[in-house]
């Protein structure tokens, strides 16, 4: 039998969103609140099994008496706040960071981003065609996976998943600041030189697909992945018996990577090297 | 945690620099040789952890003592602190001071900042450079504000070794900077701090009263300082107890003088009653807002006003340890409070039983390593911490969650030595200085087009046109930046703004950290504003888009129209006051926030572009 915590019962508190009353338990983010009434807010830098970092910006809504815009994704609600997620001001920074993002780096592996660029009207070109752009190499220096940084919104989570939130491997950081800011291991040294121990969580966090699996990036560079063909089981890892589930990405009857579900009790959708990349014994068929 | 270091070997000075620090390592888990013990016990965990606060230290020593940080020397720092490598280096590259590619043993920083450009920075860069090209042993960095705007143009020379050595050079020519990093030693001494503050030579010196012992007493003597009306403010202290000063703090009406003006009184209650223990006193002394130096001016001529406010500061708020963070590009001011907090020690006005009262209180100092965002008061939290300079998102604020995570009551410079005169004088008599809404003395930093640039003491509400007279502002002004680069403009026909929080709101405009900065119809606009871009695309920590791209985008623009006006100019001014709008909103701190403030106030105020 599977124990779920209730934790001790949590206040309701009374707001409104755009003018609607609504009521959450203590503790919501203006972000749950949000979707609990069916009201979607555009998340970069969010994630549902991280502390969100709260960088990317493109959440912000409009809090009544407060001097600026508030990231939804990380403010907690308060009882009495009027929240406008739709307001002119709101729209207006949320455009021009798609813009900012969109100008900046390659978005054309981040989900939901195209439909939020038409939505604004966003229109990255118009800051010219000599607007910096990252423009960085894609690193390929292991066999496991891939970091394509021009990809990279640096929204921490690959950070936060690979230290003190998940893995405590502390393998890479963001370094430098501004716009040179870019995330690295230590002494920008290739990832074999580093502390990673390829559990592949910051694979499983990052929003953009920055980071990929080795053989979703060789697919993609050839032109065969293909993910409406590919279809999704999960089961359980035989590795050990610490009960990981873990989640067969299929396509053409051979696995093409390895997730794991985030609502899962054990794994929150973290694995270790093992489950995440050692299924090549599966498709060995000589 | 388990940490991997990698293979890389200090050399024998990285090592002792590192060791002189913290000591020699005691196990070959930090890299010292292996001993029997080490087979059954294994430093880290807690322990080991909770030193990363020196993790900014130990930067400093390995870079003062080399030049620059290598492989070696930050794994073997890391070893010893057990700070993942890869934060380290995080940490390391943050900071425009420090280097993790070789360099010269000598760095001179010259700035090229608004009051040093409108003195002939470039001309000052380009002779230098002439001067120290490669092979010379001399790296040649151009550096944003050096906070010594009264005497631009100005350099500092930096030369790595044991122990560093600094001088600085202002006003700087090419000789006298090339001197500076060639021989610092034999370089010629600094002028007296009291040449900052012009009004000292003047009559009405006696109205003087954050600035009444600069240049009068000697700023290395604890019993001059006494013998001057010193420790007369912390016995008023002690015998009113720490809400009484809290109490005389609030009815004088402090606001913060650090750029936020927030009222000095509520923070202080605020973080008094956090029920968290211990609570933290940090004194805000990283001062890197460009044409700011009022805080090096009173830390340089009247050290002991500082220790003294502190220790007010700490018992009020109930901490018994206060941070001074000072920045990183004042080695004389880090001389002098050093020796200050020193001698105040030796003396027990500072340690276990301050004054004999039973009250313990101790100033630890650190300093920043150029990273103007580490002023922001979230931001110097981290980089005490030994994490990057980045701000937090605030909720929760510092009074409830500060410094490693406790209540913290954060406070410029200024504003803490101006709660000596309100205990000496009393609230009312203070509140009577000033306006209602801006009460007491306010410390101005004049410099640009002016014949007496320096720190100038004013009661709140003089008007923009006085404060300029005194200096002697000289003709065909063109503009002045109030609040410095997070300022704004205002034109030659608005010098009777009068000079308060509430007079320069009303009029569209801030006062933020006191700076203002005279520039003449010789200077270029369009260069300036390129200028203040280029500063906060340069300063962004880069952790939210709407900052780290947008001052990109902003500074982009501006450099299209650096010589265009009027339609031409049209379509970029539009992208650019969409994109500063969105800075403004929804970036995470005030940098972001502030960077557009400049731009827009030119464009609106002086017709910039017209
Ligand atoms: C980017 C940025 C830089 C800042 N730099 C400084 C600084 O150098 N010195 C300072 O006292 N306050 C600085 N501040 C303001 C501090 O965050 C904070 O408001 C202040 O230290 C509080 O002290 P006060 O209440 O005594 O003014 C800065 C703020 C921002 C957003
Ligand atoms: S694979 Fe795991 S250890 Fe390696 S960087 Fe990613 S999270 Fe860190
Ligand atoms: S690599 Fe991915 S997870 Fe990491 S900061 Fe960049 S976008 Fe975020
Ligand atoms: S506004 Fe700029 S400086 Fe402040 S947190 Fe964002 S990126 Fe960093
Ligand atoms: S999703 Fe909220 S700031 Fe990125
Ligand atoms: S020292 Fe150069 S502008 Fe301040």
């Amino acid at each position: 039998m599977t124990l779920i915590p209730l934790g001790i019962p949590r206040r309701l508190l009374e707001f409104t969103i755009d003018g609607e009353p609504v009521r959450a338990p203590e503790g919501s983010t203006i972000l749950d609140a949000c979707r609990s009434v069916g009201k979607d807010v555009p998340t970069l830098c969010q994630g549902d099994t991280l502390t969100p970092k709260n960088a990317c910006r493109v959440c912000v809504v409009e809090v009544e008496g407060s001097r600026t815009l508030v990231p939804a994704c990380s403010r907690k609600a308060e009882a009495g706040m009027q929240v406008q997620t739709d307001s002119e001001r709101a729209r207006h920074s949320r455009k021009i960071v798609l813009e900012l993002l969109a100008s900046s780096v390659d978005l054309s592996t981040t989900p939901e981003v195209a439909g939020w660029l038409k939505e604004y009207e966003a229109k990255p070109d118009r800051f010219g065609p000599d607007a910096a752009r990252l423009n960085e190499e894609p690193k390929v220096d292991n066999d496991l996976y891939v970091r394509d940084y021009d990809k990279c919104i640096l929204c921490y989570k690959c950070v936060d998943a690979c230290g003190d939130q998940w893995q405590n491997t502390f393998a890479i950081s963001v370094t430098g600041r501004g716009f040179d800011a870019r995330i690295a291991v230590e002494h920008d040294a290739p990832l074999t030189d580093s502390a990673c121990v390829y559990c592949g969580n910051c694979i499983e966090v990052c929003p953009t697909g920055a980071l990929s699996f080795k053989s979703e990036f060789d697919m993609r560079a050839a032109g065969t992945w293909d993910e409406p063909a590919q279809t999704e089981t999960t089961t359980v890892c035989a590795y050990c018996g610490v009960g990981c589930n873990l989640t067969l990405h299929v396509q053409d009857n051979e696995i093409v990577k390895v997730t794991s579900p985030h609502d899962n009790p054990v794994t929150h959708g973290n694995l270790c090297i093992k489950g995440r990349f050692g299924y090549q014994h599966v498709q060995n068929r000589d | 945690m388990d940490l991997r270091f990698g293979d890389s070997k200090p050399t024998d000075e990285e090592r002792e620099a590192v060791d002189a620090l913290l000591g020699p390592p005691e196990s070959s888990w930090e890299g010292a040789d292996r001993s029997d013990a080490d087979l059954r016990w294994a430093r880290g965990g807690r322990a080991a952890r909770e030193r990363r606060d020196l993790l900014l230290p130990g930067l400093h020593a390995v870079n003062d003592r080399i030049g620059w940080i290598s492989e070696g020397a930050l794994d073997y720092l890391c070893r010893r602190l057990t700070v993942p490598p890869a934060e380290a280096y995080g940490v390391a590259t943050f900071y425009a001071m420090f280097s993790v590619k070789p360099r010269p043993a000598t760095v001179l920083h010259v700035c090229t900042d608004l009051a040093c450009a409108a003195a002939g920075a470039s001309e000052l860069c380009a002779g230098v450079e002439a001067r120290l090209g490669l092979g010379s042993g001399v790296s040649v960095e151009r550096s944003p504000c050096l906070g010594l705007c009264e005497r631009a143009p100005a350099a500092l020379a930096v030369k790595a070794g044991d122990p560093v050595r600094t001088a600085v050079s202002a006003p700087a020519t090419v000789e006298r900077a090339v001197l500076a990093a060639s021989s610092p030693d034999s370089a010629p001494e600094e002028p007296s701090a009291a040449l900052a503050v012009p009004q000292a030579g003047q009559a009405g010196r006696e109205e003087l009263v954050l600035l009444s012992r600069v240049g009068v007493v000697d700023p290395a003597s604890l019993d001059d300082y006494r013998a001057q009306g010193g420790y007369t403010a912390l016995r008023q202290a002690f015998a009113i107890g720490p809400a009484g000063v809290i109490r005389e703090v609030t009815d004088a009406g402090l606001v913060g003088r650090g750029g936020a003006a927030f009222p000095t009184g509520r923070k202080w209650q605020a973080t008094a009653s956090g029920p968290d223990r211990p609570h933290y006193l940090v004194c805000n002394a990283d001062e890197s807002e460009p044409g700011t130096f009022k805080d090096r001016v009173v830390m340089e001529g009247d050290p002991y006003s500082l220790v003294e406010a502190m220790t007010i500061a700490g018992y009020a708020v109930g901490a018994h340890k206060g941070y001074l963070y000072l920045r990183g590009e004042y080695p004389r001011a880090l001389e002098r409070m050093e020796h200050a907090i020193g001698q105040a020690r030796a003396r027990g006005l500072l340690g276990d039983d301050v004054l004999g009262q039973g009250y313990a209180f101790d100033i630890e100092m650190r300093r920043g390593a150029g990273a103007y965002i580490c002023g922001e008061e979230t931001a110097l939290f981290n980089s005490i911490e030994g994490y990057r300079g980045e701000p937090r998102s605030k909720p929760p604020f510092p009074v409830e969650k500060g410094l490693f995570g406790k209540p913290t009551a954060e406070n410029n410079v200024e504003t803490l030595v101006n709660v000596l005169p309100i205990l000496t004088m009393g609230a009312q008599a203070y509140a009577a200085i000033g306006t209602g809404k801006s009460t007491g003395p306010k410390l101005f930093c004049v410099s640009g087009s002016v014949d007496r640039p320096g720190i100038y003491e004013l009661p709140f509400g003089a008007t923009l046109g006085e404060l300029l007279d005194l200096a002697g502002v000289r003709k065909r002004l063109r503009a002045v930046l109030l609040g410095g680069a997070a300022g704004g403009f205002v034109r030659p026909d608005e010098l009777d703004i009068p000079l308060t929080f509430e007079g320069t709101r009303e009029a569209g405009t801030t006062l933020g950290s006191g700076v203002v900065l005279a520039f003449d119809d010789t200077v270029p606009l369009p260069r300036l504003l390129l200028r203040i871009a280029e500063f906060f695309r340069d300063e962004s920590c880069g952790q939210c888009v709407p900052c780290r791209v947008g001052t990109v985008r902003q500074e982009e623009a501006l450099h299209r129209i650096v010589d265009r006006t009027g339609a031409e100019a049209a379509s970029d001014i539009a992208l650019l006051r969409e994109v500063g709008r969105a800075m403004k909103d929804a970036s995470i701190c005030g940098l972001g926030q502030t960077a557009w403030n400049a731009v827009e106030s030119a464009i609106d105020r002086l017709g910039a572009y017209e």
